[in-house]
């Protein structure tokens, strides 16, 4: 039993005994935490302790330790293996810090005023406490909706054309602009929409109609790249059975293609939708901002709820709180907007995409 | 066309949907034509030098400071993002256990989801104050260095604050886009080099970076035009000014092309809204530099990687 170890003995090194990695991971932290302590005990009058300079050093004290410890016992090649796994997956564990503090701080203080107020008044004549975002809801809903209508179409049909139909010099210049779209920022397209109404309308023109039109520019690419890369996935197979049998072209992408990628087509135009919902800065210039519930879009300015995140938080009345309040509240529903429509991407492409 | 034989009759329904598909394409044309026609015509008068009170010195002395600002931002960003999103897509791709990787794959992925007013509710309220302490810290250990030097802005609302809430921004696309690149490293180079006794770090920079290098830069790239033309978080955490300069630290930052806009666009009025839609034309330009080269560099991947 005792004679032969050949894995170990193969490759020439020994290896770390696998309790040593959280001996020193909690070694580490102790000392970095004793150490940050001392020095908030020393300077007496600030006895805040840095939890930014702990991490930092304790990272240090254990990226190190473990490199000196693996140098020794298992040689230098395995010792930078571990570093680089330290560092890889430290990598990922600081970017998902951020994403922690920020689910916890918006539900922490996006509950206070997460009430039937909210969600059932608007801000017209409000100044203080009170008052909700209703009237930024229903402009959020009407202008990313008729966004939706306008760019689900526009956007299926032209996938359809550059996979099925398109070739040649035409087609190239349509995928080449989709990219050139791809890049618009969001704030060149609100701008957009403001040039293009000015000429018809006049100066200072807001308009949620305008805000629906920068978001379709917006949409329009996500669109189509999602729907292409799923079109594109369609056996061909199934086209030329489907012609085998006599079945015209058109019927064919209607009742063959289109149904089967579906599924796909389906959660690209969520997380179109969702991308699109939480912009700002075009709804701003064109959709402009304002207190009261405006069901038209084709009259006058519109609220929409990224706006009023940003506008209760810029523009802050007397009572400070309960402006603060409305922006994390409406930064709340924002995010479980957003975050259902992603969930509820994802659970349609699970259950209703073709299995095989 | 090629999907008829020759002789055949074209259907009534086929001539009608291959028509209106095509009609769907051309109007992709249009809608960018008259985004470039729109933004032209109403940018000409600050173009031609009309003079505007909020800019004495014309058009170009005007918007330097910022093209200067959204730069730096983005460069700061990118300098952040690109290791982090190395790092990240190496863990999900090569480092997590295989059960969990496409779980920790979405959770980066809503990071992306997170629309940007939020973001600069975070930076502000959340982000700045807590890295303010460190600021001091920088600035009084490493203040010889330009970028730590000056009087430190005691709310956080500085550049570095900034760069860091664009670098969490843009980190998702980033890491995505270089995770699927690094899925796609063929999986025989991996096997070789393992059986020829590499560690996995070995085989990492043996295999996976040569066949990435192309990827990582064009999603950096991608990036960065993604950093450029981000508005609110900046609008929200910058406290802004029009300076040239490269202090990190202090309350006088140069403020961004777009976040400029967002404050000064809703209370502007007569010439100055022209001058504003100049700005964001030269925006426009920038981001669409960026875009190009990056997908010139994916272009030209595609045709000489051995792959597929």
């Amino acid at each position: 039993m005792s004679t032969v170890v050949a894995p170990n003995s193969f490759r020439g090194t020994k290896n770390l005994p696998k309790l040593v990695v959280p001996a020193l991971l909690v070694l580490s932290s102790l000392i970095s935490f004793g150490l940050a302590w001392t020095a908030a005990q020393a300077s007496a009058e600030d006895e805040t302790i840095s939890i930014l300079a702990v991490v930092v050093i304790g990272f240090a004290i254990f990226t190190s330790g473990l490199y000196l410890l693996s140098r020794l016992i298992e040689g230098k090649r395995k010792a930078a293996d571990r570093i680089i796994t330290v560092f890889v997956t430290g990598a990922f564990g600081l970017a998902v810090i951020p994403l922690i503090s920020l689910a916890w701080i918006v539900v922490e203080k996006g509950r206070n005023r997460f009430d039937l107020e909210f969600f059932s008044s608007s801000m017209r004549n409000v100044v203080g406490e009170g008052g909700g975002a209703l009237h930024a809801i229903i402009g959020t809903l009407e202008i990313t909706g008729i966004a939706t209508l306008i760019s689900v179409p526009v956007g299926i049909l032209t996938a359809i054309y550059l996979v099925e139909y398109g070739r040649g010099a035409l087609a190239r210049a349509v995928t080449f602009f989709v990219d050139v779209m791809t890049g618009i920022p969001s704030i060149v397209a609100g701008l957009f929409a403001y040039a293009m109404f000015v000429i018809f309308f006049g100066p200072g023109v807001r308009l949620g109609i305008g805000g629906a039109i920068a978001l379709s520019v917006l949409m329009i690419p996500v669109v189509i790249r999602a729907t292409e890369e799923m079109l594109k996935i369609v056996p061909n197979e199934l086209r030329e059975a489907s012609y085998a049998l006599g079945v015209p072209k058109w019927l064919t992408i209607n009742k063959v293609v289109l149904p089967t990628s579906l599924a796909g087509i389906a959660t690209g135009v969520m997380i179109a939708i969702a991308r699109v919902i939480g912009e700002t800065a075009p709804l701003l210039l064109i959709a402009g901002f304002t207190a009261s519930m405006n069901y038209n879009p084709f009259d006058e300015r519109m609220m929409t709820l990224p706006v009023f995140v940003y506008t209760s938080y810029a523009n802050q009345g007397v009572d400070t709180q309960a402006f603060l309040d409305r922006a994390w509240a409406g930064a709340l529903t924002l995010m479980l907007i957003v975050m259902l429509l992603n969930l509820f991407a994802r659970l349609v492409s699970k259950y209703f995409s073709p299995k095989g | 066309m090629s999907n008829t034989t020759p002789g055949a009759k074209r259907r009534l329904g086929d001539v009608i949907f291959s028509n209106l598909t095509l009609l769907a394409g051309v109007s992709i044309l249009v809608t960018l034509a008259a985004v470039a026609f729109f933004l032209f015509i109403e940018a000409l008068p600050a173009f031609l030098g009309e003079q505007v009170s909020s800019a004495p010195d014309g058009f170009w002395p005007y918007v330097a400071p910022f093209v200067f600002g959204t730069i730096l931002a983005s460069v700061i960003a990118l300098l952040l993002a690109t290791p982090m999103a190395v790092g990240i897509a190496l863990y999900i791709s090569h480092f997590a256990p295989r059960r969990f990787a496409q779980m920790l794959g979405y959770s980066i992925d809503l990071l992306a989801a997170v629309p940007s007013v939020v973001y600069g509710l975070w930076g502000i309220i959340v982000l700045a104050p807590f890295l303010t302490p460190t600021f001091y810290w920088l600035n009084a250990n490493l203040g010889w260095i330009p970028f730590f030097e000056g009087q430190v802005s005691a709310t956080g609302r500085t550049m570095m604050t900034v760069g860091i809430v664009l670098a969490i921004m843009i980190l998702p696309i980033m890491a995505a886009l270089i995770r699927e690149v690094f899925l796609q490293t063929p999986r025989l180079h991996e096997e070789a080099a393992l059986a020829l006794g590499a560690t996995r770090w070995e085989m990492i920079k043996m295999a996976v970076i040569p066949f990435g290098g192309p990827g990582i830069i064009s999603a950096a790239m991608l990036g960065l035009g993604r950093a450029l033309g981000e508005t609110m978080a900046v609008a929200m955490v910058l406290s802004p000014s029009a300076v040239f300069s490269f202090a990190l630290l202090t309350s006088t930052n140069p403020n961004t092309i777009a976040a400029n806009i967002a404050l000064q666009f809703p209370e502007s009025s007569g010439n100055y809204v022209n001058l504003l839609i100049a700005t964001g034309l030269v925006l426009f330009g920038i981001t669409m530099l960026v875009n190009m080269a990056a997908r010139w560099v994916i272009s030209r991947r595609a045709e000489f990687s051995g792959a597929n």
